[in-house]
């Protein structure tokens, strides 16, 4: 905490203000360094060596990958219509790609085995098509992409409205096409909150446990294995996994602040 | 050059109703009207970047509105400059020829004018971000004319610039058009550049277009109410008419001409009203004593309400006069102007 104001008048207010400030950080941060203190450097070198470790370290990272990936296809022609249009129900429209971010984790789970299982149309034709959602990586993949598409579009959606529709109009007076404007105009001007919403997406889909138990408990990812290292075996022989999957996680975290912070630095 | 028939568009709280506009080539027709008049909106129809819901547009002869923006060949220039900011000046300028087959060498000496006319050559490794308002509508201007538009259509194009930057752009202005074959169109809502660059105008009020004709004939004879109180005259009255006399509250006034239509409205310019103590013999066919009711400070000038009788006029006088006469509230004095002066319709 900065205090750089001198002329702040430090009554009652201020002090409880700060003392707030205190109690969070030390609630955030001292489970953490915890966790981080706990296991021996042995202990993390062996951990990482067990190949179901490193397996279903490897598993989240790329199923959370894919997941943001697949919201970067399939979510950024939608970010970019919201953004420029408005029309009848658009508020319904994003309201329900808000509504994965307030379902409870464990309820995604079954509800997207509910249509992907046999007693549903949708699982049938699946079936027959021969993808299996239950206990395999697209199962993964799917609630993954459930739980994280919100991230990416409202990122996305936020770095296109902050590109002025104006832009686009001199551009295409100036001869352009919609797609050569939106390649040479909007895309440089909005890809860091494109980036930023990747990011996001998949920071949110490498902590999903809940959803991913319901449809996979194997193969298993990083989450699930933790869970059932703590139930087995106790508290120390999930923490060395913790700590690795945390460390992964912050890697995340960190670029996302220097991008954004970079881009606040720029304007 | 530009031919509007019968254009109406809807855009939420907008609209455009019934359009009817004929600008020649190389024209400078500026559009004037209050905020919210559908100036931008009918530039944005032109240009194919609105929806129009009926009515047709003709660049040269052409009906353009079912051509993309980018097929129409119209230029187009904000208010706020819209420059790209993630390229240099010269790419901003050049950003139209990726799209447009031009002469290399046609191009070259092209893009060396403008540079010369618009004294950018000092800016184009620059990113746009820190210049000047009046640097970053020059470049705005540059980059719209790169590319040869047949139409210009410029949307305000001076209204956010600094005094000192105002009067450079609009210099700028004048020598582009007089130097190019390119139809200018302009909307603003500053006299000045009406009168300095235009030749003919448009007074758009509610979506309405409500008065075409040569900016001077605008200013001295306002064709309605609204275009009256719009280009600054302040004395506008609803009047009976007699050959060429107006009557109104008890008033007769003499006209330089005889009205056709029975009753309507006399408008007479706050500076062509003249402010004396005494009576004036003069050429003045009108001449009324009032009482001053109010001395407003504008800056350069005080503006004068003087009532007489159940009227009130607006006139405006120097500082220096104001003293000279020893004019204060609730004194008397007498309001005078020329037959010539009273603009009826």
């Amino acid at each position: 905490m900065m205090l750089t104001r001198r002329t702040i008048t430090r009554g009652p207010f201020f002090w409880l203000s700060v003392s707030s400030g205190i109690v969070i950080m030390a609630f955030i941060l001292l489970p953490l360094i915890q966790l981080f203190v706990a296991p021996s450097v042995e202990m993390l070198r062996v951990s990482i060596q067990d190949k179901d470790v490193a397996h279903s370290i490897w598993l989240s990272i790329y199923t959370a990958a894919l997941a943001a990936l697949i919201s970067f296809f399939f979510g950024t022609p939608l970010a970019y219509l919201l953004a420029r249009h408005d029309f009848k129900g658009k508020r319904i429209v994003e309201g329900i790609i808000d509504l994965p971010i307030a379902i409870p984790h464990p309820v995604v789970g079954i509800a997207i085995l509910g249509v992907a299982g046999k007693n549903h149309v949708f699982g049938q034709l699946l079936a027959e098509l021969g993808i299996r959602v239950m206990g395999s990586v697209t199962g993964i993949v799917t609630v993954l992409t459930f739980v994280a598409l919100p991230f990416y579009l409202d990122a996305a959606k936020a770095g296109f409205e902050a590109v002025s529709p104006r832009l686009e109009k001199v551009s295409r007076s100036l001869g352009a096409s919609m797609f050569s404007t939106f390649f040479r105009i909007t895309f440089p001007l909005a890809w860091r909150s494109m980036l930023v919403g990747l990011i996001m997406s998949s920071a949110r889909a490498i902590g999903e446990f809940g959803a991913v138990v319901i449809v996979a408990y194997h193969p298993m990812i990083a989450p699930v294995l933790i869970y059932e290292r703590f139930e087995a075996y106790g508290l120390k022989y999930s923490q060395p996994v913790a700590v690795w999957l945390v460390l992964i996680s912050l890697i995340l975290f960190f670029l996302l602040r220097i991008l954004t912070l970079r881009k606040t630095v720029e304007q | 050059m530009i031919s509007i028939k019968g254009l109406n568009i809807e855009l939420r709280d907008f609209h455009l109703r019934d359009i009817n506009l004929d600008v020649a080539q190389n024209e400078f027709f500026i559009l004037m009207g209050p905020t919210g008049a559908g100036k931008t909106l009918l530039l944005e129809a032109i240009a194919g970047l609105a929806p129009v819901k009926s009515g047709k547009i003709f660049i040269g002869g052409n009906d353009i509105i079912g051509l993309p923006p980018e097929k129409r060949g119209i230029g187009i220039v904000y208010q706020d400059y819209a420059l790209f900011p993630h390229l240099s000046v010269k790419e901003n300028i050049l950003y139209g020829l990726n799209f447009h087959k031009a002469d290399k060498k046609e191009a070259q000496q092209r893009l060396a004018q403008l540079i010369e006319t618009l004294d950018l050559f000092h800016l184009l490794h620059r990113r746009p971000a820190n210049l000047s308002g009046g640097e970053k509508q020059r470049i705005s201007l540059a980059r719209a004319l790169m590319v040869d538009p047949a139409v210009l259509l410029l949307d305000e194009p001076l209204s956010a610039l600094d005094p000192q930057f105002k009067a450079d752009v609009r210099a700028a202005l004048k020598r582009l058009h007089e130097t190019s074959r390119t139809t200018f169109l302009m909307v603003t809502h500053d006299f000045t550049d009406a009168l300095s660059l235009g030749g003919r105008a448009a007074v758009m009020h509610n979506g309405l277009i409500e008065q075409v004709g040569a900016i001077e004939e605008i200013f001295k004879r306002p064709a309605s109410a609204f275009v009256a109180g719009f280009v600054g005259m302040k004395n506008l009255f609803p009047a009976e008419f007699s050959k060429n006399k107006a009557t109104f509250s008890g008033l007769e006034i003499e006209l330089a001409g005889a009205p056709t239509n029975g009753h309507g409205y006399i408008a007479i310019r706050p500076e062509d009203i003249v402010i004396s103590r005494q009576i004036l013999s003069s050429s003045m066919r009108n001449s009324f004593r009032g009482v001053v009711a109010g001395i407003l400070d504008q800056g350069f000038y005080y503006e004068l309400r003087v009532q007489t009788q159940e009227v009130s006029f607006t006139s405006i006088i120097t500082k220096s006069s104001l003293i000279e006469l020893g004019i204060q509230e609730s004194a008397d004095v007498v309001v005078s102007f020329k037959a010539s002066a009273v603009h009826f319709f």
